[in-house]
């Protein structure tokens, strides 16, 4: 009974009792509007979760199925009026399972080269990349595709083979760590968290930011020992993975002097955010943890602050515009009006809002490798939304929901009419013209 | 638990996908919005139409099983809970909106479709369907009839037994009958629609309803009024009413409630106030003005510090979206949050408030009100924590006082949420023994079998609450 006994002294029963069952979360669960199924809503979660800590309940594989069939994409939280914090109890439940799980051999190597050898380790990203880059450049993407190789792949593995940006050829070593200066006058000193992912596959648009951060006056420093923000662990049950990268973190960044601490992935920022609970329990490490989330703010955030859309002039071809809200940004650092100021001073940009914008796309980390029949599902009742507007550019703010909107432009069959993109490098296209 | 030839029934009338009966799935299925009221069912079932609904009905007969129909579990009187155990129906599958008849000025409907995209779906064609619960984003049509749910525009319109028309019922003998129609007056025999009405499942389920629409109203007004005392608020309450001016919606948020829901909604909310009052009224424009000058003239005479009326459609939303959050948004002040809906006539509103205070202090527990003030239906909340034995028997005793004063000032136990079981103790006290059992004659009648929702309304014996 060792599953029990870890969730009563990790998952808090006044938590739990908190939640009064009214089922205002209901209508905001993305896997409870597809599935119209209480196990796949946070109110029916919490209830197993509570069932599981009480005894009530001893098979565990259907709960720790619908704890992996959450997105994580936290939309409970705001429409939540008694304040559940049902993120954090989704994140101890599912590192509980993990823990008690016998891992096959495979798996367990699998898990160890994905959370310990890759994500963490910034070298083995980028020559991941790299390689990725290399066929893509070299003819051998056209030849396999040619070939039907790529047939031999689910069929959205093969849209989302499609729907990679082209990888940027890597020039020179980057500098032990980069100061990018402010054009003009220096309004604030920030750090730039980097990201896995946008660091590597979306490099583009990490310049794009601090492009944009220089012209608003920014001074911006780029720790070179900083690390994966530990997200995917933390999301996955790989608790004390993403604890090793937190406090990694928190040292990189610690040596700067920073007003804050700049990040262009939604997801990420809402894990660095949360690293003070992450390491509420840590004497030595809780009080750094909170300094460091206290600095932690979203690109268009600090944008908006230092009036970067007033004093400059943005313009853009006449083009439909709209907007998919990063999940994570949306509901646990609560941005959701900035990146929309940002579009609406754009001009030739005709904004219109999506419907249910605010509801998640599918992509929510890696949900769309580890649930691909409901991340499709999701994302195809997405895609109708994003077809109402007539856009024919659709913006995120981070760099999973982006690959996720290209990949549903793709299975629309839209790829010539239809462009995603990541704002930092919309606006950067906006003052450039 | 359930005969295996039971089950395997269930799958050929529904499809095996749509029985359910793992561990988990009844967990998921053992509760409502009610606290400390939790049960397993043995199976939950999705049937796509009445003729489904029909073969489960004559099944669950033939088996003895009982069975619950469930929309969203937004039941605060655990009217949907299976305590009882046996089959619990959803309706998801019958979510669809079948028609709306600009002619009649009706909109025909199954069970399962969510109150807010009924709403939605009439007023862009500039109609309306005033019921307006809490719950609305959330809860069904379906679990709102079986209730006769109301809602903050009860005052002026009333509540959803004024707008059921018609209704297609499965009975408990697996008959299907249709009552009412798209009809101004129909007086053929007994009014079995209304029954139906806030039967709370007991009597049969609802598989299809024509509801009554009405022009939407052209122009609407939100004020909101402080008080640095609850009863000036409630005194005002009646000096509206008796000015002759019915306001669409009159909410009255006590201090404890106005503190949680500015927590959580961010309003502006003035949270060192004692009370206040949520006003709006709709209608021709020039009456809207009219009434809300007169509103507010009486609210300054008794007492309000201040009254003003939201600049803009969106802060008004806001304010009336902040209140349908109030009794979500004090579960914040505490692990268990219980909510009883007394009703008194909204002349005696001040002396009930006035009471409410006092049992609190009486029985030393924490209790917050809030409600619709217009219609004297109040929603005295208590906050605790159902770990200590000790305060939930006080807060049993409390609430036990508070209906009796209720009834004590000719009103009753529920106005709107219903007997449920959490209630069902205290149902003699306004109907009498003879109405009681009047009542049990009826059910007996419909059900002689005692599948439907059983001992909701009339599980008299029961008296504490039940733990999983």
């Amino acid at each position: 009974m060792t599953i029990q006994k870890d969730f009563q002294d990790r998952i808090g029963e006044d938590e739990l009792l908190n939640c009064m069952r009214c089922g205002f979360c209901l209508p905001a669960c993305p896997t409870y509007v597809e599935t119209q199924d209480e196990v796949h809503s946070p109110r029916g979660r919490i209830a197993l979760m509570k069932a599981v800590r009480d005894g009530d309940i001893h098979s565990y594989e259907e709960v720790e199925h619908s704890l992996e069939v959450c997105l994580g994409c936290r939309a409970c939280e705001p429409a939540c009026p008694a304040g559940v914090n049902y993120g954090h109890m989704l994140e101890e439940a599912r590192a509980i399972f993990q823990e008690n799980k016998e891992h096959s051999a495979k798996e367990k190597l699998t898990r160890k080269t994905v959370f310990e050898g890759m994500f963490p380790n910034q070298k083995r990203m980028e020559q991941a990349t790299s390689l990725l880059g290399f066929y893509q450049r070299s003819g051998l993407q056209k030849t396999t595709r040619k070939l039907g190789f790529m047939k031999l792949f689910p069929r959205h593995m093969q849209q989302m083979e499609r729907v990679l940006p082209k990888v940027p050829k890597k020039s020179g070593k980057r500098k032990a760590e980069a100061i990018f200066p402010a054009e003009g006058e220096t309004k604030a000193t920030v750090a730039m968290f980097r990201g896995c992912l946008m660091d590597t596959l979306f490099q583009e648009t990490n310049r794009s930011t601090i492009k944009l951060l220089q012209k608003a006056g920014c001074e911006i420093v780029v720790p070179d020992s900083q690390n994966c923000c530990g997200a995917l662990h933390g999301h996955s049950g790989e608790k004390s993975g993403s604890i090793d990268l937190a406090k990694k973190n928190i040292e990189a960044f610690e040596k700067v002097e920073a007003d804050y601490i700049i990040t262009n992935a939604g997801g990420c920022g809402a894990f660095l955010h949360d690293y003070k609970h992450l390491l509420k329990n840590d004497s030595e490490w809780s009080g750094r943890a909170q300094e460091f989330s206290d600095k932690i703010v979203d690109f268009t955030s600090i944008l908006v602050k230092l009036k970067f859309h007033e004093e400059h002039s943005l313009n853009v071809d006449e083009q439909i515009v709209t907007y998919q809200d990063s999940c994570h940004l949306r509901n646990v650092q609560g941005v959701s009006l900035q990146p929309r100021q940002l579009i609406l001073s754009t001009e030739g940009a005709n904004y219109q809002e999506m419907k249910d914008a605010d509801q998640c796309c599918g992509s929510a980390g890696i949900y769309n490798l580890t649930q691909p029949e409901m991340s499709m599902q999701i994302l195809d009742h997405k895609m109708e939304k994003a077809k109402a507007t007539n856009a024919t550019t659709i913006l995120t703010t981070n760099p999973g929901c982006l690959l996720q909107m290209k990949l549903g432009i793709e299975r629309e069959g839209l790829t010539n009419e239809v462009r995603a993109m990541h704002l930092a490098d919309f606006l950067l296209e906006a003052i450039e013209v | 638990m359930l005969p295996t030839d039971f089950i395997e029934n269930l799958y050929e009338i529904v499809g095996e996908s749509h029985v359910n009966h793992s561990e988990s799935s009844r967990l998921a299925y053992s509760f409502d919005a009610t606290p400390n009221f939790q049960a397993m069912p043995d199976i939950v079932v999705s049937p796509a139409n009445a003729e489904e609904i029909q073969q489960i009905v004559r099944a669950c007969n033939e088996y003895q099983v009982p069975i619950v129909p469930r929309g969203s579990g937004t039941n605060l009187a655990a009217g949907t809970t299976p305590t009882q155990g046996g089959l619990v129906l959803l309706f998801h599958r019958m979510n669809q909106i079948l028609e709306i008849d600009e002619e009649n000025l009706t909109a025909t409907v199954q069970p399962g479709v969510i109150t807010q995209t009924i709403i939605d779906a009439v007023e862009e064609k500039n109609l309306f369907y005033p019921p307006d619960p809490s719950s609305m984003k959330i809860s069904t049509i379906g679990g709102n009839i079986s209730e006769n749910s109301g809602g903050l525009r009860g005052l002026k319109y009333g509540v959803t037994k004024d707008y059921i028309l018609g209704l297609q019922i499965v009975l408990p003998n697996g008959d299907l009958i249709n009552t009412g129609g798209k009809l101004a007056k129909d007086v053929a025999g007994y009014d079995l629609t209304k029954l139906y009405v806030g039967a709370e499942g007991t009597l049969g389920i609802v598989t299809e309803a024509t509801l009554k629409l009405i022009p939407k109203p052209s122009s609407k007004k939100t004020l909101l009024a402080v008080y640095d005392s609850m009863e000036r608020a409630a005194e005002t309450v009646s000096a509206i009413i008796s000015d002759r001016i019915i306001p669409a919606t009159l909410e009255f948020i006590d201090q404890p409630t106005i503190r949680a829901v500015e927590d959580y909604a961010h309003v502006g909310l003035p949270t060192e106030a004692e009370a206040v009052l949520l006003i709006e009224q709709d209608g021709p424009e020039e009456v809207v003005l009219a009434d809300m000058e007169k509103i507010e003239l009486l609210c300054k005479e008794h007492g309000a510090l201040q009254a003003q009326t939201a600049a803009s459609e969106i802060e008004a939303e806001a304010l009336r979206s902040a209140r349908r959050t109030a009794l979500s948004a004090l579960a914040r002040l505490s692990p268990t949050t219980i909510l009883e809906d007394a009703t008194v006539p909204r002349s005696e509103i001040a002396a009930m408030v006035r009471a409410i205070n006092e049992i609190a202090d009486k029985f030393n527990v924490r209790i917050a009100t809030f409600g619709h003030a217009g219609d004297g239906n109040l929603h005295p909340t208590c906050t605790t924590d159902a770990r200590d034995e000790d305060e939930l028997e006080r807060v049993e005793q409390a609430f036990e006082e508070i209906f009796a004063h209720a009834i004590k000032l000719g009103g009753t136990i529920t106005g709107e949420h219903g007997v449920g079981e959490m209630k069902s103790p205290y149902l003699a006290w306004k109907v009498g023994e003879e109405g009681l059992a009047i009542m049990k004659t009826l059910k007996q009648s419909f059900d002689p079998n005692n599948i439907m929702n059983p001992r909701k309304m009339f599980a008299k014996e029961t008296r504490k609450r039940i733990v999983l």
